[in-house]
Parts: C-alpha cells; sequence; structure tokens
C-alpha cells in the first residue's frame, strides 16, 4: 500500500478542526496550570508545618500519577457528583491541574535557586520583607523559571492526545476517526505525528533562544 | 628538521650546575621498583610556535629549546602564554603555526606520504607516552579512590599488570609520604595530599617529561612547601626533563636550571635562576620580579 | 465499593502489565539514551547528526501518537507489530530520546579538567569516556532519570487506549461492570501512587550510592532547579 495524497488531502480539514481543539486545550489548560501552581507554592509556605505538608503531599499526589486517569476521574466521577463537564471541559480542568503541581515544583526551585547571598545583602540593607521578595527574590526567580516554564507547555501539547480518552476530539482523535472511516490510518496518523514533531521542534528552538537570553550565571 | 641533542644555548645536564647528588644512579636492584623514571630523556623544541584564542594571540613565532634532562622555570606575568605552553606539550591544545619537538618526533605533526599533516590521535597517543601533567587543580578523579587513580593508567594505557601496578603505585605513595592514604578518597584528602597523590599519578605513567602547571596556586600556604620540598626531591633524584610555571620565585630559583622571562608570548630573557633573580637584564624582568615579590 | 475489592485479584493483574511495561520501557529507553546521548557529545558531526536526529524526532512526538502509529498504521506497510511490543517501542523511543538528552548534558557537564587529566594520562578516546567521563556524569544523571522513570511509569497508562490490559484498562472494564466508577478510579489512582513511591525510593538509593561512590554528601532537601528543568518532559537538558 503506497501513500495517498488525495486522500490525504481530503482528511486535512478534519486534522485542521482537531489540531484547533489541541492549541485551545493546551492554551487553556498552561493558564489554570500557570495560576493554580502559584496557588501550590504559596500554600507550601504557610506558618502551619503540617498544612504545608499536606498541600505537599496532595501535590505529589496528583503529579506522580497518570494524567489518564485523572481525566477519566474528572469526566466520569464528577457528574455523579452532580457536576457535569462538557469532555473539552474536563479536559483542560484535568491538564491545567495535573500540570500546576509541575509548575509549583518549578516556582518553588526558582525562589530556591536565587543565591543566600542575595537575601543576606538585602537583610544588609535592611530593606522591607515585602520589598525583598518584590524587587530582589521575585524578578530573578522569574527569569531563571522562563524557559523551564516553556518546557512545561511543549509538554502540555505533547500530552493533549490523552484528550482522546474522555472521547475530545482532539487532533490525534480526528485523525484517528477519519481514518477509521475509510480503515486507511496510515496518512492521518503519520500527518499527526509530522506536526507534533514540527510544533516541538520549532517550539524547542524558540525555548533555546530563551535559554540564552535569560542564562544566569 | 629534527632538532639535535642539545643546543649551544642550552645547557647539557652535565655541564648544569646542580648539586653531585642530581645524577647518582638508583640501585641497580628491582629497577622496576624505583618510582623514579631513568634514561633516555628526550628534549624539547620550539619553532616558530603560533596559537591563538580566537582573535588573541597568546604565543608570537615563539622559538626556544629544552634540554633532555634540563629543569626548565617559566615566569611572567599572567596572559604571558606560559600556561599555553605547558598545555600545548601535553596536546591539551592545538597550535595554530609551527612546530613542536619531543626528543627527534614532532608533537604536533607527523609524515605521511612525505608531507607533514596534523597529528592524529593515535600519534598524540604516541608521543603522550613521554609527557606528563600536574595540574592546578590537582584533577583526580574522584569516582575512583587514591589506588585507583595511580593504577588506572598504568593498567590501561601502559598495559602493565595489576600486580605491578599496585607494587608501584605503593612505591610512589610511599615517597610522596602518602602510604596510608591508599584507600582514601579523594575527598578526603586535604589540597597538598591531593596534589601529592596527583604528582604520584603523573610519576606513575613513567614520563619523560613532567610539566607542572602552577602546582602549588591553588593550595593553602601552610600546605605550600610540602609539595614544593617533595618536587625538589623529585628533581634532584631523577633525571625528567622538567617545565614548570610558578609564582613562587623561591622555588623557581632552587628547582631550575634556566629561568624564561615570557610576556606577551615571547621570550623577554632568559638565563640561569641566580642571574634572572640576581641581576636581570631586561626592565620588564625587574618590574615583574619587583610586583611578584611585593606580595 | 465490595464490587471493587472483589474485584482487587483484576486490578493487581493490571498493575503487573504497568510494571512489566514500565520496565520493559525503562530497560529500551536507558539503552537508547546511552547509545545516543554518548554519540551526540562526539566531535565527530556524523554522529552527532545521527544523535540529534534521534532526539529532535522521538522527542517531538508524543509516546501516544507513536503507538498509535506503529499500531495502526505500519502494519498498511507490512509491519506488523503486537500491541505490547508496539507500545514498548513506543515508550522506549519517546523516554530514549528525553534520557539521551539527559546523558549529553551530564557528560557535557563534567568538569573540562578532568577530560584533561583523562588526555594527560594518555587514556584513549573511549577509555576517557568509560573510566573517566560516564562514571561521573552518572551521579547527574540519576535525578533527571528518576523523573524520567516515573514519568514512564506514568506514560504506560495510554496503552490501555490500544487495548493492552494494564491497570487502566482493568479500571475501565470495572468501572462498565458494576459502575462503581469513583471507588474504582480513586482505587487505581493510590495503586499508580504506590508504584511511583516505590520508583522513587529505588532511585534515591541508586542516588546515595552513587554520591557514595563520588565522595560527595548526599543531597538533602528537594530537587534544584536544574533537575526540575531536566525532568521537564518538554525539551530540557541537564547544563
Amino acid at each position: 500500500m503506497s501513500w495517498d495524497w488525495n486522500y490525504t488531502g481530503e482528511i486535512l480539514p478534519d486534522l485542521l478542526s482537531g489540531l484547533r481543539i489541541t492549541i485551545a486545550a493546551t492554551l487553556l489548560g498552561y493558564v489554570i496550570a500557570l495560576v493554580l501552581g502559584l496557588v501550590w507554592t504559596l500554600l507550601q509556605r504557610t506558618p502551619s508545618r503540617a498544612f504545608n505538608l499536606a498541600v505537599h503531599w496532595v501535590a505529589e499526589f496528583i503529579r506522580s500519577t497518570p494524567l489518564l486517569v485523572q481525566l477519566a476521574f474528572v469526566f466520569f466521577v464528577l457528574p455523579g457528583w452532580g457536576l457535569t463537564l462538557s469532555a473539552l471541559t474536563a479536559g483542560i480542568i484535568g491538564l491545567g491541574v495535573h500540570y500546576s503541581t509541575y509548575t509549583a515544583e518549578v516556582y518553588r526551585a526558582g525562589i530556591a535557586d536565587v543565591p543566600r547571598g542575595q537575601w543576606e545583602a538585602a537583610t544588609a540593607l535592611n530593606l522591607p520583607r515585602r520589598r525583598v521578595w518584590r524587587s530582589v527574590i521575585l524578578p530573578q526567580a522569574f527569569r531563571r523559571v522562563i524557559p523551564t516554564l516553556g518546557n512545561y507547555l511543549i509538554a502540555m501539547f505533547k500530552d493533549s492526545p490523552l484528550l482522546m480518552g474522555i472521547t475530545v476530539v482532539e487532533l490525534l482523535n480526528s485523525a484517528y476517526q477519519a481514518g477509521a472511516k475509510s480503515l486507511q490510518l496510515l496518512e492521518p496518523l503519520t500527518v499527526v505525528a509530522a506536526l507534533f514533531i514540527i510544533v516541538s521542534v520549532v517550539s524547542s528552538l524558540i525555548i533555546r533562544r530563551l535559554e540564552r537570553r535569560y542564562a544566569t550565571n | 628538521m629534527p632538532p639535535t641533542d642539545t643546543t649551544p644555548e642550552a645547557p647539557t645536564p652535565e655541564e648544569a650546575p646542580k648539586t653531585p647528588l642530581s645524577k647518582t644512579p638508583l640501585p641497580e636492584t628491582a629497577p622496576s621498583k624505583t618510582p623514579l623514571p631513568h634514561g633516555d630523556t628526550p628534549g624539547i623544541r620550539f619553532e616558530k610556535v603560533v596559537k591563538r584564542f580566537g582573535g588573541n594571540v597568546v604565543l608570537r613565532e615563539l622559538d626556544f629549546t629544552v634540554a633532555p634532562g634540563e629543569r626548565v622555570t617559566l615566569i611572567g606575568p599572567s596572559g604571558s602564554g606560559k600556561t599555553t605552553i605547558l598545555r600545548l606539550l601535553m596536546t591539551l591544545e592545538k597550535v595554530d603555526d609551527g612546530v613542536i619537538w619531543i626528543g627527534d618526533r614532532s608533537l604536533s605533526h607527523m609524515e605521511r606520504g612525505g608531507r607533514r599533516v596534523p597529528a592524529n590521535e593515535k600519534h598524540l597517543h604516541e608521543m603522550r607516552k613521554q609527557v606528563g601533567m600536574v595540574f592546578q587543580q590537582f584533577n583526580l578523579f574522584p569516582n575512583m579512590n587514591v589506588l585507583r587513580n595511580l593504577t588506572e593508567g598504568p593498567v590501561h594505557v601502559l598495559g602493565v599488570s595489576r600486580d605491578e601496578a599496585v607494587e608501584r603505585a605503593r612505591g610512589l605513595l610511599d615517597m610522596v609520604g602518602l602510604a596510608d592514604k591508599i584507600d582514601a578518597h579523594p575527598s578526603q584528602l586535604s589540597g597538598g595530599q591531593q596534589q601529592r597523590v596527583a604528582i604520584a599519578r603523573a610519576l606513575a605513567m613513567q614520563p619523560k617529561v613532567l610539566l607542572l602547571d602552577e602546582v602549588t596556586s591553588a593550595l593553602d600556604p601552610e600546605l605550600v612547601v610540602g609539595v614544593q620540598d617533595l618536587l625538589r626531591d623529585i628533581a634532584r633524584q631523577s633525571d625528567l626533563t622538567l617545565l614548570c610555571v610558578t609564582h613562587e620565585m623561591h622555588f623557581a630559583r632552587d628547582i631550575s636550571d634556566r629561568v624564561l622571562m615570557f610576556d606577551q608570548g615571547q621570550i623577554v630573557e632568559e638565563g640561569p635562576p641566580e642571574q634572572i633573580f640576581g641581576d636581570p637584564a631586561e626592565q620588564r624582568t625587574r618590574d615583574f620580579l619587583q610586583a611578584v615579590l611585593a606580595t | 465499593m465490595s464490587d471493587v475489592l472483589d474485584s482487587f485479584p483484576l486490578l493487581l493483574r493490571g498493575s503487573w502489565i504497568t510494571l512489566q511495561l514500565t520496565v520493559y520501557s525503562a530497560v529500551l529507553a536507558l539503552a537508547l539514551s546511552l547509545l545516543f546521548g554518548v554519540l551526540g557529545t562526539t566531535r565527530g558531526l556524523a554522529p552527532r547528526a545521527v544523535s540529534r536526529f534521534y532526539v529532535e524526532f522521538f522527542r517531538g512526538a508524543p509516546a501516544l501518537v507513536l503507538m498509535f502509529w506503529f499500531f495502526y498504521s505500519l502494519p498498511l506497510i507490512g509491519l506488523r507489530f503486537t500491541p505490547m511490543f508496539a507500545a514498548v517501542l513506543a515508550l522506549g523511543l519517546n523516554y530514549g530520546a528525553y534520557g539521551a538528552e539527559v546523558v549529553r548534558g551530564s557528560i557535557n557537564a563534567v568538569p573540562k579538567a578532568q577530560y584533561e587529566a583523562a588526555v594527560a594520562l594518555n587514556l584513549t578516546p573511549a577509555q576517557r569516556m568509560r573510566r573517566v567521563l560516564l562514571p561521573q556524569a552518572v551521579a547527574l544523571m540519576l535525578p533527571p532519570f528518576g523523573n524520567l522513570l516515573i514519568e514512564l511509569m506514568k506514560a504506560t497508562a495510554v496503552v490501555s487506549l490500544v487495548t493492552i490490559a494494564d491497570l487502566m484498562f482493568r479500571a475501565q472494564q470495572l468501572r462498565a461492570a458494576t459502575g462503581e466508577t469513583a471507588a474504582v478510579f480513586a482505587t487505581i489512582l493510590v495503586m499508580y501512587f504506590v508504584i511511583a513511591q516505590l520508583l522513587q525510593l529505588l532511585v534515591r538509593y541508586l542516588e546515595r550510592r552513587t554520591d557514595r561512590m563520588l565522595g560527595r554528601r548526599p543531597r538533602k532537601g528537594q530537587p534544584e532547579l536544574r533537575t526540575v528543568a531536566a525532568g521537564a518532559p518538554g525539551v530540557g537538558g541537564v547544563g
């Protein structure tokens, strides 16, 4: 069996609408991950050690269990508790919450990565604590984590096909369905793989430039 | 053209002002156990050697010769190219132009089909057999204990049996005064001890030429003397060709037959240590010595 | 809930498949990581290009897409795989590409002075790699490898979508049979969590051993930014 360009052309519109869903889910999920990650980080810095530890383990639980299972949980279990979500909404929430536990770790490590001397210099200048955070620590931490946060955007993009596990017709699912109708799966799946590789390679080049730009030391 | 064994400007070992001790042959019994290498030491010759780093010319058409068994110290302000000379001899850098000779063979080039071409890895491997180096930062292998640091090269490069390599390592550790540290880990040793092990490691490869690159610069002041005394003994008891880069002028005076004063990639002045340190001819040498001795 | 408990052996069988998939894929990924990672540090242009191509290609495509491709597309051009083989191949190739970047970065992060000392001892290029650079790089590789191992274990859940009866697949079966949706998924989430923690312990043990071997003080506390960045299943690497 050989490659059929006409057929490839026919399925392309289906794939492009799948790609739109994939991109939408990735970007919306990313916004959730960025914001919720900050919440996790702050919740682990409260005065109560027990509370911090509890939050830490909840985040650890989410981080070390499969996204696909969590998606299924959100999509299949929550309706039983009276919260019915569309597959896409469930997917975006699942993706965002899962990756928020990663961004939380990035924020934490970024703050810890600011050299001790910076804290000491700020203390020596007798700056108020709020000021130290706002004008010394956070700006430096932010620079450090930008490339890593970029990595996680790509990671989420590449994890978005899991949404087909809860019936979302994203890029991979659209290819699968288009191909299953005609029993010709070579072209659609190859196009999908190629699309993913192209997007990943291009974005990894962008990240590398970010890394150079925000390189520390 | 291969260099002749001795050159007019470089004194032969016999002429060199050494203590009578310097040529005392070691006992004939069990020569394999004597830790220090002896016999057919090659000389070194730089011919119009040019080395650039980017647009920065570090060595400009440098010519000099070191006689077999001669002990030469390179002094001069930092950035004058002294360390680059040692790194070129250790093949850690490549020459941009000119030729370096070790004995009668070119280090940087080899003959192929009657033409001189840049050396390949095989040629470099062959040439490196004659050269050993001790680094400023010791550079012991942290994934090996002291014994394995000393036996790794002999066993895997020289093809010495493990037993013999261990035997030789013991002898060398004895000589550097660290026999009890044979199983220790580099991180458990002080800087001075690490540098002694590094010296023993270099000697275990039985080089004919030993390069010392600011070997005491990274040490705490109280550890410097011990390492210097050790090197003094080694210089006295072996016929190694020795090239030493140092900022310790007393050490340079003790250890060398000849001192080369460098500035901006060229030799400003050379001569026996008594002359260079006692009565330098060049203003730049006087300025440099004054600056170094003032600190 | 009692239905779920009755069917626990079914879930255990599923988790056994999950564990097998993890181990097979991890072994394949490790071999590919070392091969292409070391190739990526050589001086020759051709081996570096091969390494680059492998990494970009298999890191770019998600494991699930690769799996579908191996499972549904390649049979159409005459290459037929069992689902298990397609899954191990897809996961191994995918995570091998991440691992190769970790290996390459770790070798490059070994201080240049160590390379120079190995040259001064006249070790051959292969001996320098095997006896000096690689052993020291292992200590740098382990924390990001630990992250990747957990990621790989989590990624095995997607095999349920190509009909392999792993833990997730059994859970879906059980959900269909009993309707105990919440209990089933909660149970397997805990099971995955336990597997992840066990793998974590294994990695910590290996880290302590290599730290001792290199005479380093074991790291305390939480991972550094470089480690977090290197474990990202995006494009990260060490150094």
